[in-house]
């Protein structure tokens, strides 16, 4: 039975809920005001008024082309995703629904990948990709990147499956669907909100990753997290610039996120309330 | 249909001969300053002389560029052609033999004309590696007027207790106005820079001939010691966070009596359209302590130089002698004054009636780079070469710990003694596991 909630807590918790969020968001607003300013202005200190200048964003746009890195990322990020998802799906299937007396090691094994500082395993990565020539190229990262993330999907989409009724399954099968059939049209479509949402999250970690995407890169495939990096000046004044590159860098993942954000939170409580 | 099978084979004939002849491509590693920054948006005059070359720029945060291009060396990548590095690097990756040497460059880049220190700085054995695109040295940036109305003077070449006097003369917190700012952010390239370079003033050094560190020593503790009470009396708050950039601000904005940083701030403090106090900047040299006769001794190039790796060491080299040749210190000239000339690195621009008239710190710069030592930076016996920093490969980490050490102390976490101590500590540990002596 629900609880009545005065309309003084109700005010409350809004009021609560809105300080946490503009808490939350606060470095990105403040990212965006930096932009708006003069580097004189942006190194002056804590100002929340900017100018509203836009030369940042003209003179980013003078020193590099942003449509090169914006569609490099753009590629890395889906394909990334992709590549993981068709790598991920059966295997969280196997760990839902057939697991063995091994298969919880496995996950954590995976997992704990995750906890390998990258930079241990730059110097072999590095030499593979010399060697097999993805050096600088799309397709290299979006293999590396998909190997980067693939602990992570497989473990949100093995527990969104197991969610899944397994009866349901072995309905399907009775009813004579193949393994693929019983993938295809069966799981996959009970589980696509979990499947978005792990979609929308390797989507946005692969846009934002800035280590093997600087260091496996130079000119040819290199993302908007490179783009970014080049802004820093060790003699000169770049918070405005820097700012008004990170802007324009975070800005469609962040418009994305805008519009995907019921499918997102709905799939990350997905089976929360049973 | 005779005539377009011809054609075709015509076609598919002169594509096979243009091949030999396609676009050589050089991937150019590079930081992001102003300098720079102009270099990429001149390069027409070189692509127009030279078709064959084309030209891919890679501009990264400083230290992620050294990360990425020390990778790149070590496992002989050969993802550059040109690299952006400085005088740290190149005695110590011209030792690895990761670079290609420079002394077949030709007789009209004219070598000689180059800075001796810069050059020396920038050589192993007499053999260059790498040519300056602008250098620095460090001195003394302050305010005449605000030393005019104090009633103080700062001479040509100040000692320390003239620096500190002048200071406390200029500083009003009331009104914001701070008598001296330094670097304070740790980093080996930060307050280490700075702090080394005052230590070399003051008669100190990193190591002994045996590689022991000396931060146990009388000249630590009084450099450390003069250092915060200068800038805990008469500094800017917060100053345990401000670098380069953040004191070029506070100096622009007129809050700083005294900065003493890189000379290649000078053009920044007096140009009118980002300076409020360009007008009253007056310069002087690196101060010593009464009785050492060493001015810090701090010398940076930002140069290119080859690796070893690269496919297109020829095409690499005609760059890097246009880059930093005479005739382009004369382009730069030609499209934004004399004023924006890569500065630091060749004697003719510093004999130059035009740019000596245009940038009034020349003659200081010029005395403080050539008053630079880096092959003996202390005035007692050191194991090592290097300015404002030991160049050894180890330095980067050992000189950033330090750095965290001596920003604490200026933050008011520890006591100067205790800095030292841990600097001691962490110095020698560092030491050992790495092997010195060597």
């Amino acid at each position: 039975m629900a609880r009545a909630v005065s309309q003084n807590t109700k005010i409350g918790y809004t009021i609560a809920a809105w300080l946490v969020a503009l808490l939350i968001f606060f470095p990105i607003l403040y990212a965006i005001i930096t932009s708006l300013k003069t580097e004189q202005e942006a190194i002056a200190g804590f100002d929340l008024i900017p100018s509203f200048t836009l030369e940042s964003y003209r003179e980013v746009q003078s020193q590099y082309n942003y449509f090169r890195p914006f569609m490099n990322s753009v590629i890395i990020a889906i394909g990334s995703t992709v590549l993981a998802l068709i790598v991920a799906v059966p295997a969280a299937w196997a760990m839902a629904f057939a697991p063995t007396k091994r298969t919880k090691d496995i996950l954590m094994w995976m997992l704990s990948t995750k906890m390998m500082p990258a930079v241990a395993v730059l110097v072999p990565i590095y030499l593979i990709f010399l060697k097999t020539g993805l050096m600088d190229t799309r397709i290299g990262l979006v293999i590396v990147l998909m190997l980067m993330n693939l602990p992570i999907v497989v473990w949100m989409l093995y527990t969104y499956f197991r969610e899944i009724p397994g009866e349901i399954l072995e309905a399907a099968r009775m009813d004579g669907a193949t393994l693929g059939q019983e993938i295809v049209h069966v799981l996959t479509p009970m589980a696509v909100p979990g499947i978005a949402s792990t979609l929308l999250l390797n989507v946005i970690l692969a846009w934002n990753e800035a280590f093997w995407t600087i260091q496996l890169t130079t000119t040819n495939a290199a993302p908007l997290s490179a783009f970014i990096a080049s802004f820093s000046s060790p003699q000169g004044l770049f918070w405005a610039k820097l700012s008004a590159a990170s802007v324009m860098a975070i800005a469609p993942i962040l418009i994305m996120g805008w519009f995907s954000q019921k499918q997102l939170v709905r799939g990350l409580t997905f089976g929360a309330v049973k | 249909m005779k005539m377009t099978i011809r054609s075709l084979m015509g076609a598919c004939a002169l594509t096979a001969l243009a091949a030999p002849v396609m676009a050589e491509t050089l991937t150019i590693a590079t930081v992001n300053n102003g300098d720079m920054i102009r270099m990429q948006k001149m390069t027409a005059p070189f692509t127009e002389a030279n078709p064959d070359i084309e030209l891919e720029w890679v501009t990264l945060e400083e230290n992620i560029l050294r990360e990425r291009v020390t990778t790149d060396i070590a496992t002989n990548g050969g993802q550059y052609d040109v690299l952006t590095i400085g005088t740290y690097e190149v005695p110590i990756w011209a030792k690895q033999e990761w670079l290609v040497p420079l002394n077949d460059l030709p007789a009209e880049y004219d070598t000689d004309d180059l800075l001796p220190p810069v050059r020396q700085a920038l050589s192993v054995d007499d053999t260059l590696y790498a040519v300056p695109f602008y250098a620095e040295s460090a001195m003394v940036m302050y305010r005449t007027d605000l030393a005019e109305a104090a009633g103080v003077t700062i001479s040509e070449s100040p000692t320390w207790t003239e620096i500190k006097a002048a200071a406390e003369a200029m500083t009003d917190k009331s009104k914001e106005q701070y008598g001296i700012c330094l670097r304070g952010k740790p980093g080996w390239g930060e307050n280490m820079a700075f702090l080394t370079a005052m230590a070399n003033s003051y008669g100190a050094r990193w190591f002994d001939p045996e590689w022991k560190p000396q931060f146990d020593s009388a000249e630590w503790n009084a450099t450390l010691t003069d250092y915060l009470d200068m800038m805990t009396n008469y500094g800017p708050p917060g100053a345990s966070s401000n670098g380069f950039n953040e004191n070029l601000s506070l100096f622009q904005q007129g809050k700083c009596g005294i900065w003493i940083d890189a000379t290649v701030a000078a053009s920044f403090v007096t140009d009118p359209t980002s300076s409020t106090v360009a007008e009253n900047v007056g310069f002087a040299q690196f101060p010593n302590k009464e009785g050492v006769d060493n001015h810090g001794n701090w010398l940076w190039a930002w140069s290119l130089a080859i690796p070893a790796s690269s496919d297109a060491p020829d095409a690499a080299k005609k760059f890097v002698a246009w880059a930093t040749s005479k005739d382009y210190t004369a382009q730069v000239a030609e499209a934004e004054g004399w004023r924006a000339a890569p500065p630091g690195t060749r004697t003719s621009l510093y004999e130059n009636a035009d740019y000596q008239a245009a940038a009034p710190f020349a003659a200081m710069t010029l005395t403080a780079i050539e008053g630079a030592n880096t092959q003996k930076s202390s005035v007692q016996d050191i194991p090592y070469t290097g300015g404002q920093f030991v160049a050894i490969p180890e330095f980067q980490g050992i000189g950033t710990a330090v750095g965290q050490q001596f920003s604490a102390a200026l933050a008011g976490q520890m006591s100067a003694a205790d800095a030292l101590t841990a600097a001691q500590a962490n110095t020698t540990r560092e030491m050992a596991r790495a092997g010195y002596p060597k």
